[in-house]
């Protein structure tokens, strides 16, 4: 498989700060690829070093064949972005901003023109194309903004939170539709906080934390290899003394975050046979999750 | 400050389908926009020429009203240029962020931020012809030099576009502007020879006024509407030239600073 984007040790800091820190990736066609990380590991500054918009200190980029940021506008050319805060044109209407971005790109006035009715479509907004954008819900913004970054018909899109905001449904219908973008063959680049989003798009993703990649495979794979397989979260009055009499008994590992014990284990049988004895302790006896794999690496200190 | 800022401006073609992108805009506006263009002008232009002109029959040489109508020309064109540039720009810029959108398309910052100079100068061009077509409505001027003051009126405008994207560039919010209208823009029509010949002021302040880019306009401005040739005219249009350049370099090179961020 050919390779979309590839940097090497890229490196950028402000003020002191080092906010990508040494980062290395590649990409290849047809993959969804996913940045995982806390506010503030470097997750929005890797995509503007990725699409030009800043330069890096050091290290290099190539993305769709040029030299970024040297040629990255010959690479936007044939780039998407949604970004995490919606920028569309609030004086035009939904079919105006689709047509005045695609003059951007240099598209020709007929070519747009006949794209707009197919990206109308797919952002289910046909019955809205002569709407202003003020009156669009939060989840039809979302839907314009990922057309508009269809009008030129791009290789790879990047996505920066793309559902941050959104109801469930609304999550749910992007979350199609960018499915449907990766088996037309085309490759996605998405950040994202949450979980669920990451587990369910993502080829391949990888976790940052303070500017550098401290884990990089597919959702499942990571699981597998960073964490134990069964997850039993002990909550109710109690737990913290419980825990630090039993938890460590029963479980490979655990952790104990606000009124939560999180018990790590391979069998959890032994575990939920001893929790039927404490009537005041609940239970959740699940398989583990990226989130587990993602709070294991990146820690449970919050991040502000 | 890093070298690449200090680049010189890579212009390009690009700018066109961002400046038509604010021509839509204004489009949907634009009666509004039309009324404050010849409103504000025309109260002055009336209200000082009629009051204050019974008072004073003659200036420079002409009648008061005809004096003042080229004066209203030139600030008018500077405050359209201005607000364009400061309010509207840095609303494009920073509320609405529309430069980010355009920013991830195949064009560049220096695409951007030719195409706010050329657009508030186009909408002070706008401002400019409205009050020249008042000015020859009310018989103020008879002369076809008065044409020259088109061209003018766009070169004042890339002029205050140039100095007041510097502002914009800088500003940490809309309060700031405040400043540049208070400090620059006002003083310069009070000392430029808008309502009243710069030779009325004390020595000192008509040494000031003799490097603001308003009088090098006015002294185009005043003469053309009377019909006649500016003297020095050249001297005056590389100065406002100048300045147009100036500023454009330098809030190019203060925007690159602040996009990098």
């Amino acid at each position: 498989m050919s390779v979309v984007l590839s940097a090497q040790n890229l490196r950028k800091s402000y003020a002191g700060q080092k906010v990508v820190d040494g980062l290395s990736l590649t990409i290849k066609k047809g993959e969804c690829y996913g940045l995982l990380g806390p506010n503030g590991a470097g997750k929005t500054t890797t995509l503007r070093l990725m699409l030009g918009l800043i330069e890096p200190e050091s290290g290099s980029l190539s993305l769709l064949g040029f030299d970024v940021p040297q040629h990255a506008r010959e690479a936007r050319l044939r780039v998407g972005v949604v970004p995490q805060v919606d920028n569309l044109d609030p004086d035009f209407t939904v079919a105006e901003n689709l047509l005045v971005y695609g003059r951007y790109f240099g598209m020709k006035e007929n070519e747009i023109k006949a794209r707009i009715p197919k990206l109308l479509e797919f952002a289910n907004l046909t019955h809205k194309q002569d709407v202003k954008i003020p009156t669009l819900s939060g989840g039809m913004k979302r839907r314009l903004t990922l057309a508009r970054a269809l009008v030129n018909d791009p290789d790879i899109i990047f996505l920066d939170e793309p559902t941050t905001g959104l109801d469930p449904q609304a999550r749910h219908l992007i979350w199609q539709r960018l499915r449907e973008l990766t088996a037309q063959g085309r490759t996605l680049l998405l950040t994202t906080h949450f979980m669920d989003e990451a587990e369910r798009l993502c080829h391949r993703l990888a976790i940052l934390d303070h500017g550098r990649m401290v884990a990089e495979d597919s959702p499942r794979t990571l699981i597998a290899q960073h964490i134990e397989p069964q997850v039993v979260e002990v909550f109710g009055e109690g737990v913290v003394q419980w825990a630090n009499s039993f938890a460590a008994q029963f479980s490979r590992r655990f952790e104990v975050s606000g009124e939560t014990a999180f018990c790590y284990v391979n069998d959890a049988q032994p575990l939920l046979n001893h929790l039927e004895g404490h009537a005041e302790l609940r239970y959740l006896y699940r398989p583990a999750n990226l989130e587990d794999v993602f709070l294991k690496l990146t820690g449970r200190e919050m991040r502000e | 400050m890093k070298p690449h800022f200090f680049a010189p401006p890579r212009l390009s073609l690009r700018f066109f389908p961002i400046w038509r992108r604010h021509f839509l805009v204004w489009r949907k506006v634009a009666a509004t926009s039309i009324i404050g263009h010849i409103a504000d002008p025309m109260i002055y232009l009336l209200g000082l020429g009629y009051g204050l002109g019974s008072l004073l029959p003659q200036m420079g040489g002409t009648s008061y009203m005809v004096f003042l109508a080229a004066g209203t020309v030139c600030y008018s064109t500077m405050n359209s240029a201005s607000f364009e540039a400061l309010y509207s720009g840095f609303s494009r810029m920073h509320e609405q962020l529309t430069w980010e959108a355009i920013l991830n398309t195949p064009v560049t910052l220096d695409d951007v931020v030719l195409a706010e100079v050329l657009w508030a100068a186009t909408k002070s061009l706008m401002s400019g012809l409205a009050v020249l077509a008042v000015a020859c409505l009310l018989g103020l001027t008879h002369s076809t030099l008065a044409l020259w003051l088109i061209p003018l009126a766009l070169l004042i405008g890339l002029c205050f576009s140039g100095l007041g994207l510097i502002m914009t560039a800088l500003a940490p919010s809309y309060d700031f502007f405040m400043y540049y209208f208070t400090l620059v823009v006002t003083p310069m029509m009070l000392l430029c020879g808008v309502f009243f010949p710069a030779t009325q002021l004390p020595p000192f302040w008509q040494h000031v006024s003799s490097v603001l880019p308003l009088t090098h306009a006015v002294n185009l401005a005043r003469p053309l509407m009377n019909g006649m040739v500016p003297p020095d005219a050249l001297i005056h249009v590389a100065v406002l030239l100048a300045y147009a350049s100036a500023g454009f370099y330098v809030s190019l090179v203060l925007f690159r600073r602040r996009l990098s961020q």
